[in-house]
């Protein structure tokens, strides 16, 4: 459903990677590994249209996404190196804000449910700036988890989290794989997944 | 989308009111600059009279200047940014949505201020009408074309001067027709020819702006 198709990626001159071809089905997951400054942001930027490959395309359902972002941004949620909290929002109207950017309205006892989920149950009124850094990563859990998006890309989500987010982390893509969901992600620690992983290798192009 | 629309609109809106300091910082500008030509040029009515349009305009056009650099650097610095282009409504919805925000904490108080400081200038009653309306089509331009020149410098460390360079130009005419109405009119003239193309610059930016301001933020984020 998902295809990356010969893509090649130059920053500031230096060539990240060239003719890079995958494909992501239903409930797979697909790991980008690489050192650092190997593109992988980079190349989890090109996967949302965020950034423009030099060559090669993205495909989503076999269209395009950059002429069909629509339909492709209703179906993915990406979530980066930023936190996107606003320090002055609570924590529930931060999760609100970032779903009302889908376009999705749900109700507050739903909200509630993610944030008791990901382990901020009783932190709904409290704002932003009163939360730790690995708070505010729950908080982008939550939306991932109510965003009812198909393809989830991740870029280094477990950045911040304690020994407690990351089995969270992992037993989310699990819970979404075994729904149908597919994951694309980055990670510099280990996540322990205990299912069938496809990756990427980024600066020796080859796939494993 | 009408919905994405304004759920950004009253986001942003109650982020500003959260952190008022920032919401008066434009208006305490425009009125200390506008209250200090007095008393550094002359105090008698008819010099007051004689350059209050310019006056009252440069400064409210510098106030919006001012405030431009937050309309989009903070959701840029969080990452909110990314996730507005990310949305599946189209983004100048966003943007527009973004802008009128913007408008609302900087040129409706402009706006609303602008007749006391208009009379404080001895500016005539028909004149002050004028310059209400004049502010009124004016100051919504100069955020949607201000929001093009944020977009291709917010990725910029100190883009201010740059800003300044790519907006200033284009502020240029919107200046011109909106102090000239209010000084035609301060002379008993009619001013419709004046207010006039200002709603027509409003319509073009209101239609075209947040088309290119959309282009290029995605140009900004995809380096």
């Amino acid at each position: 459903m998902f295809e990356a198709k010969s893509l090649e990626c130059v920053r500031d001159d230096r060539l990240l990677f060239n003719d890079l071809s995958f494909a992501v089905a239903e409930s797979e997951v697909l790991q980008i590994e690489g050192a650092n400054g190997s593109g992988k942001t980079s190349l989890l930027r090109i996967l949302c249209g965020l950034r423009l490959p030099e060559a090669g395309q993205v495909l989503w359902q076999e269209e395009s996404i950059i002429s069909n972002r629509e339909d492709y941004y209703a179906s993915m949620v990406y979530i980066g190196h930023l936190p996107c909290v606003k320090g002055d929002l609570t924590v529930l109207e931060n999760v609100r804000s970032l779903l009302d950017t889908r376009s999705l309205s749900l109700s507050n006892e739903q909200i509630e449910v993610a944030l008791a989920k990901v382990g901020l149950a009783s932190y709904e009124d409290v704002p932003g700036k009163a939360l730790s850094s690995g708070q505010r990563r729950r908080i982008l859990l939550a939306f991932i988890e109510l965003s009812q998006a198909k393809l989830w890309i991740l870029d280094e989500p477990l950045t911040a989290l304690d020994v407690q987010g990351v089995t969270l982390m992992e037993s989310m893509i699990m819970e979404h794989k075994q729904a149908g969901g597919s994951v694309v992600f980055t990670t510099h620690h280990g996540m322990q997944l205990e299912c069938e992983m496809s990756s990427v290798q980024l600066g020796r192009r080859s796939r494993g | 989308m009408l919905k994405a629309y304004y759920h950004l609109l009253i986001r942003d809106l109650r982020l500003a009111l959260r952190s008022r300091h920032e919401l008066a910082n434009p208006l305490i500008f425009f009125v200390l600059v506008v209250t200090l030509f007095p008393l550094a040029v002359t105090p008698t009515p008819d010099a007051l009279q004689t350059m209050a349009p310019g006056v009252i305009w440069v400064s409210a056009l510098l106030a919006v200047l001012l405030s431009l650099d937050r309309l989009f650097k903070l959701d840029y610095e969080d990452g909110s940014l990314d996730q507005l282009m990310l949305s599946p409504n189209p983004l100048m919805i966003l943007v527009l949505a973004k802008v009128t925000a913007h408008w609302f904490l900087t040129g409706l108080p402009l706006v609303i201020i602008a007749p006391l400081l208009g009379i404080f200038m001895s500016l005539p009653a028909e004149a002050v009408i004028v310059l209400i309306y004049s502010l009124l089509l004016g100051t919504p331009v100069l955020s949607l074309v201000g929001a093009i020149g944020v977009s291709l410098t917010v990725a910029v460390n100190r883009g201010g001067v740059l800003l300044s360079l790519i907006i200033l130009p284009l502020y240029i005419p919107i200046l011109i027709f909106g102090a000239n109405a209010v000084d035609v009119a301060a002379d008993g003239l009619p001013v419709t020819g004046q207010l006039l193309f200002l709603g027509a610059v409003l319509a073009l930016a209101l239609s075209l702006a947040p088309l290119a301001t959309s282009v290029a933020l995605r140009i900004t984020a995809s380096r």
